[in-house]
């Protein structure tokens, strides 16, 4: 019985392309360190292999060798349930990030944003459960928190990247991309750029977004209970989460692959690293604010300036048609 | 906002400034002779025992990790133990800040990990060095007034001889 | 009640207290010095400086000092003037200018009065870069360490030695800022309250030496409330423990008994508790006939198939256990089983006391009722030897009449010196009838020596002569007749009149005719205080517990099959001859504590905890039923007898004592039983007391080394012991505060860490603490108790050809068992002797010092000959034999033994 050859290539795509991105994700705790390290002048970890960079494999045999513990008054199967929510969404959103018209598992699908907002929202239940089913206080109010930050956040994370879709029309991010080829929608919707990044942090809960964990007051939020590999698991979700909103930042708002004289693959490449250590300045430099002020941020401010930045785009498209 | 944004720039900046870390064991760093190291007792300038068993560094100490027992010989008083539970003793100083004789000293020294923490408990002979440490001229009974062989009352500095109780001259 | 400001507040006091007092009982930190609530004030220190206002409109004011000023009514003082700080701060100034650089190796340091002053008054920067003065010290014997460099000239020790304790042999030497305290020639000071000097002393120049040797630093020590275990008055001490070891007894006040001072034998005679040769294990007589340590199981065991095995059990319970240990051993054998420990003649007097005490015809008066008392009848009680506390009590006693002279004068009792000059010789009238001279005589109206028999009878006289009633005295010699006629007309002349007698002076008719002039003062209308002395800390509670059961011989009189003897050595309560009959046949179990012939020969040996390791209730010769606490928590086989005696029970399935876990459920017990005791449960606040949900630390919160004193053992620090009887913490965890008295484990408040912070827990400066004086007494006078006169009237003493009639001198140091095994007592001790009048020594051709023989309880002693020149002709005073005691009063032949001169 053969196998028709268009699955097996699509398979083997899908396959390298989430290889590619675990093995990325363990660098970036290489990498994340080394920054922050650099930041604070330090040297970060810097023992083992060249440049410390086999410590993401110490750390790897660490966590799969920690005890696989569930306490026993935690939910067991929701429990378990939980860390694999959060790698799974964020590794099927990653499917329609187009690096390169070639490059990417499913670039070309036609709901692509809509899709990229569903497993954000999706995300929301990994955090949501794990806070509840660890029986613990302190994880409790670390995944209420991530409920309502992440919830809140991707409202205005949709209506940011509305004034993108506005532009191209079209909700298919390689038609997004094609259509930056003149100019990049950063120009026109710096506000919507600014708005989804930050939507994207929180989506994250990266610092100075991370209220869920919020060490000082929660212990460690949502992933108290949690060590050896689910531990791992959260944070390989997190960092691809932190590829992913890096890499659709690029995508929506910086011009995709576009870019003189390099291959297309080395501009995506290049535009989503740098916007990936911004995301490691951020935490390296920014305090965590308190809760109450995060979520009048998100509410007070970011959505009136969404529907602010919706409206002068839809007026504007509008006013001047010669413009499309 | 805009001092946030000057924030990231600040710490942006840091990427190109040198590291500050040193490479401990590889490198050795310099340690200041006030480092809150390892413990020791000292010897006054006559080469006999500092520590007059006071109890003021068991007393200062946060986590209790020092215990000892008065002794006396000859006048003098002397631990007949002296204990530091290093591994408990957090390195504050506070037994060097409390100490009358400057007997108990902090050294530049931190390197004392073991493998069994029974080891960690210091015992006198463990903790008493042959020198005077970072004050070489103080000895404390040159200045209390107790008589000790070699010193006798009113012998000690600023002090005038001994009361002859017999005498009504002024 | 007087008001009074003091910076604009208003604040009450007694009327006739001064401003010092005043000041420190509304809770006001005034530094002082040489002022002593006990002592008074002499106002030589200027340290308690304040400002006096003449009105409200006067805002200049004067510098008065605190101590020497009275209270009047809305009188105006200010603390806070700046200008009387600044007084103050350059007044410590001032003392410590020759004050040395000892602090760190000082005894003193850490609960020095000197320090607190300091610190409260703000001088902490020495200007002065002059020479020191320095003195020499003196070597003042066992108990007391001297460095005269420290002193600040306060006057306080020798105003205690020598006014208030009647001591001769300190004193102030040279002159100016010379001035020395100390002996006039190195020795050892003589005043059997030499200990007090440590806490009256502000600071370190007399310091406690055996303490020295084995010193801990106040804030390292846990305290207890305990009861002093050395004599039957039950001062209250605090027992300081730290590393499972006794460091030291402190006294702990309480207004009605001991006040501010204990006497030598109680502060130096714990020594016993630490003793190396302690019973800490379980000893067990094997096959070979040796005694050798067995497991507790197996003990408890070996206890329960003796108990089961039948036949007669007898119980020897002791007078120096506590109520708990003996009601303990009472219902395990049974009440008519259970036998007082003590001699056949002791028993007897014990009984005829009980009797009296118990009538509730007389009052039975506390030490400070002694104090107070204003005429004073002594009969045969050799008070500063056998209950010195009490001594010092009627020293205070004799003092009333020059204050009641001195206030009609206007001059306050506080003002010490003021009324110390005026009484001049004035003093309240004191009796003395003792067989040999005593240490109170110097301040006796008249000290009569007699023989005990004449001692009775000028007491049946005295009675006599009071109520005609009373049975009258045939052929009185004509001295003893005038003298009997002067006493009863002071006791009829007084307010507060008491008698003195105990079971010291050894003849029944001697306390028959003290409880005589109790009942004569009575029916005469008076309030007569009767007090009897008692030999050990709970001879009254055993007497009580006995209900009229007679000493060892009701006890060993059949023969037994077990013998269970309590904290008890028998060979001091009976010959050995008897003894080795009675026990031949008898297994014998022994609980003590401690080792002696009595332990030695049992079969088997249980480790009984001391009043160190254990808590209890004891019954002082007042009647007070007082409980003590334990400040040692030992890893080892050590529990209270109790405990035993109920394991035993238990395996011998005897459940009388099943239901015990506390001593409180003992106590409760105790009450129910016997009616005697249905307030001891009063005695202090049950295990379960808490303060704000907390057991009361017994700990300073500033203890050290937790982490490192058992770390040379195991580096992980052991779980801290649980009090199951006590509403203490083993630990510094917990409550302290305001308490209730009975369970202060130490005295400490913040800015006062000597023993003067005992301020802050009265409820009047000097009087009654807050919450009333520990203790609950059992024995309380009632209107119609009635109580026969005692008829039975001796014959004069008359003198034997060649025999003598041996009486037992006491003696403080050596005549309390236990305290004769610590160490500082037994360098006071002396050895045995025998004291004759001068007349009859040279009668049979013997001198001072030379070895007599004669025969007690049929064994030969060699005693060295006092000559005693008071002493009547044919009585011979024994001392230093107190194991001896049992055969005394007898009559034996005295010989010069050919042992010559010593």
């Amino acid at each position: 019985m053969s196998v028709p050859h268009e699955i097996l290539a699509g398979l083997l795509n899908i396959v390298l392309g989430l290889a590619f991105l675990l093995v990325v994700a363990a660098l970036l705790t290489w990498v994340e360190r080394r920054l922050l390290g650099f930041f604070q002048d330090r040297p970060g970890p810097n023992r083992v292999g060249p440049f410390g960079i086999l410590q993401v494999a110490a750390d790897g045999i660490k966590l799969l060798f920690k005890q696989d513990w569930i306490p026993p008054f935690a939910d067991a199967g929701v429990f378990v349930l939980a860390p694999a929510i959060a790698m799974v969404t964020v590794m099927l959103a990653m499917a329609i990030i187009p690096a390169t018209p070639a490059i990417g598992i499913i670039g070309n699908l036609n709901i692509g944003v809509l899709f990229f907002l569903a497993m954000s929202g999706l995300g929301v239940y990994s955090v949501v459960l794990a806070g509840w089913s660890s029986n613990n206080k302190f994880s409790l109010l670390g995944g209420m928190r991530a409920a309502a930050q992440m919830v809140s956040y991707e409202v205005f994370m949709g209506l940011a990247l509305l004034g993108v879709v506005m532009l191209a029309g079209s909700f298919n991010l390689t038609d997004i991309v094609h259509g930056q080829r003149h100019m990049w929608y950063v120009v026109p919707q710096f506000l919507g750029c600014i708005i989804f990044f930050l939507g994207g942090i929180a989506e994250t809960h990266r610092l100075p977004f991370d209220l869920p964990e919020g060490e000082s007051e929660l212990g460690a939020g949502f992933h108290t209970e949690y060590s050896g590999m689910k531990f791992g698991m959260f944070f390989v979700g997190e960092y691809i989460g932190i590829m992913l909103v890096s890499a659709m930042t690029t995508v929506l708002f910086l011009g995709g692959w576009y870019g003189p004289i390099l291959p297309p693959f080395m501009w995506f490449g290049i535009k989503t690293g740098l916007l990936v250590c911004f995301f490691i300045l951020l935490r390296a430099a920014l305090p965590r604010p308190r809760y109450d002020q995060f979520m009048a941020f998100g509410w007070k401010l970011l959505l009136p300036l969404t529907l602010l930045n919706i409206l002068v785009t839809g007026a504007l498209m509008l006013g001047l048609p010669a413009s499309t | 906002m805009l001092s946030s944004v000057r924030t990231l720039w600040y710490t942006f900046l840091h990427l190109f400034q040198p590291n500050v870390t040193v490479q401990y064991p590889d490198e050795m760093p310099y340690l200041a002779p006030r480092y809150r190291g390892r413990i020791v007792l000292t010897r006054d300038p006559d080469g006999e025992e500092r520590c007059v068993s006071c109890n003021l560094c068991a007393v200062a100490c946060p986590v209790d990790c020092i215990s000892l027992q008065k002794t006396e010989h000859e006048g003098r008083w002397y631990p007949e133990f002296f204990r530091i539970n290093f591994s408990r003793c957090i390195f504050c100083g506070f037994c060097e800040e409390a100490c009358p004789t400057y007997a108990i000293q902090l050294t530049p020294d931190f390197e004392m990990s073991e493998y069994n923490r029974q080891n960690l408990v210091y015992e006198k002979e463990d903790l008493l060095i042959s020198g005077t440490g970072k004050y070489p001229d103080y000895n404390f009974y040159r200045v209390s007034g107790l008589a000790i062989p070699g010193k006798d009352k009113g012998e000690a500095e600023h002090e005038r001889p001994p009361i002859d109780v017999r005498a009504l001259l002024p | 009640m007087t008001v009074f400001l003091i910076d604009g507040k208003e604040y009450t006091a007694k009327p006739d207290e001064n401003l010092l007092q005043a000041c420190l009982g509304a809770g006001l930190d005034l530094p002082y010095f040489c002022w002593h609530p006990a002592l008074g004030s002499v106002g030589a220190c200027r340290q308690c400086a304040v400002k006096q206002y003449a009105n409200a409109e006067d805002t200049t004011g004067k510098l008065v000092m605190a101590c020497m000023t009275p209270l009047a009514e809305g009188a105006r003082f200010s603390l806070a003037d700046p200008e009387t700080a600044a007084f103050r701060a350059s007044v410590i100034e001032w003392l410590m200018i020759n004050h040395p650089h000892d602090c760190p190796v000082c005894e003193e340091g850490g609960e020095c009065h000197l320090q607190d002053m300091t610190v409260m008054t703000g001088h902490a920067y020495r200007r002065y870069r002059f020479t020191k003065r320095t003195h020499r010290n003196q070597n003042l014997g066992p108990f007391i360490k001297h460095e005269m460099n420290r002193c600040i000239a306060c006057y306080r020790c020798t105003r205690f030695y020598r006014d208030y304790a009647g001591g001769r042999d300190l004193d102030v030497f040279a002159a100016h800022d010379h001035v020395y305290f100390g002996r006039h020639a190195d020795g050892t000071l003589e005043s059997e309250f030499s200990g007090n000097l440590v806490e009256v002393c502000p600071t370190g120049v007399f310091t406690d030496k055996p303490f020295s040797a084995r010193y801990a630093r106040k804030w390292d020590m846990r305290g207890a409330p305990s009861i002093c275990t050395h004599c039957a008055l039950g001062c209250n001490t605090t027992a300081n423990e730290r590393a499972g070891e006794l460091r030291r007894i402190v006294n702990r006040y309480n207004g009605s008994v001991n006040g501010y001072f204990l006497c030598d034998r109680g502060r130096f005679g714990y020594g016993f508790v630490n003793a190396p040769d302690r019973i800490r294990t379980p000893l067990g007589r094997g096959a070979d006939g040796k005694q050798a340590p067995i497991s507790r199981e197996d003990a408890v065991a070996r206890f329960g198939a003796l108990l089961r095995a039948g036949g007669r059990i007898v119980g020897i319970g002791s007078p120096r256990a506590s109520l708990e240990s003996n009601f303990a051993l009472r219902s395990l054998v049974g009440a008519e089983n259970f036998h007082p420990g003590v001699s056949a003649h002791e028993g007897v007097l014990l009984r005829l006391v009980t009797d009296i005490l118990t009538s509730g015809a007389v009052h039975v008066p506390s030490l400070r009722d002694v104090e107070h008392a204003d005429a004073v009848c002594v009969l045969g009680s050799d008070l500063p030897n056998a209950a010195p506390r009490a001594a010092l009590a009627l020293r205070q006693a004799v003092r009333g009449a020059g204050i009641v002279a001195a206030a009609a004068a206007e001059i306050p009792y506080w003002q010490d010196a003021g009324v110390r000059t005026y009484a001049g010789e004035v003093r309240s009238p004191l009796f003395i009838a003792t067989p040999a001279a005593t240490r109170l005589d110097d301040v006796a109206h008249t000290a009569l020596r007699a023989a005990p028999n004449d001692i009775a009878r000028l007491g049946f006289a005295v009675a006599a002569c009071i109520d005609p009633g009373a049975p009258a005295v045939a052929d009185l010699s004509a001295d003893l007749t005038a003298q009997a006629q002067l006493i009863a007309q002071a006791l009829l002349a007084a307010d507060r009149p008491l008698i003195v007698s105990g079971v010291e002076a050894g003849e029944i008719s001697v306390i028959e005719a003290a409880a005589n002039i109790a009942i004569a003062l009575r029916a005469r209308g008076k309030t007569a205080a009767l007090m009897l002395n008692l030999p050990e800390c709970n001879s009254l509670g055993l007497a009580l517990m006995a209900e009229g059961a007679g000493g060892l011989a009701a006890a060993l009189g059949e023969p037994a099959a077990l013998v269970i003897v309590l904290e008890n050595d028998l060979f001091r309560r009976a010959g050995s001859a008897v003894l080795d009959t009675a026990l031949a046949a008898a297994h014998l179990v022994v609980l003590d504590h401690s080792d002696g012939p009595t332990s030695q020969r049992a079969e088997l040996v249980l480790p009984a905890a001391s009043f160190a390791e254990s808590g209890g209730t004891l019954v002082s010769s007042e009647g007070r039923a007082q409980r003590f606490y334990q400040p040692i928590f030992a890893e080892n086989d050590v529990r209270a007898a109790w405990r035993w005696l109920g394991e035993a029970g238990r395996a011998a399935g005897n459940n009388a004592c099943a239901g015990w876990s506390t001593e409180d459920d003992i106590v409760a017990a105790l009450g129910s039983t016997l009616p005697h005791f249905v307030a001891a449960p009063r005695a202090a606040p049950l295990e379960t007391f808490r303060i704000t949900g907390k057991r009361i630390s017994s700990e300073p919160h500033r203890f050290s080394g937790r982490t490192a004193m058992n770390a040379d053992r195991n580096v992980r620090e052991p779980k801290p012991p649980v009090s199951a009887d006590s509403p203490f913490s083993a630990t510094m965890e917990g409550y302290y505060g305001k308490m209730p008295p009975a369970l202060l484990p130490f005295a400490w408040a913040p800015g006062w860490n000597s023993v003067q912070s005992v301020n802050k827990f009265q409820a009047e400066i000097g009087g009654a603490l807050e919450g009333g004086d520990p203790g609950v007494r059992l024995l309380d006078a009632h209107k119609d108790a009635t109580l026969a006169y005692y008829t039975e009237i001796p014959e004069p003493f008359a003198p034997r050809p060649g025999m003598w009639r041996a009486v037992m001198l006491p003696r403080v140091f050596g005549d309390e068992e236990l305290s004769a095994r610590a160490a500082p007592i037994r360098e006071r001790m002396s050895p045995p002797a025998i004291a004759l009048n001068e007349q009859d020594a040279a009668q049979i051709g013997a001198a001072g010092g030379q070895l007599l023989a004669c025969e007690l309880d049929g064994e030969p002693q060699h005693l060295a000959l006092e000559i005693h020149p008071g002493l009547p002709r044919g009585v011979a005073g024994i001392s230093g034999l107190a194991a001896k005691v049992h055969a005394l009063p007898a009559w034996i032949a005295v010989t010069t033994s050919g042992l010559g001169a010593s």
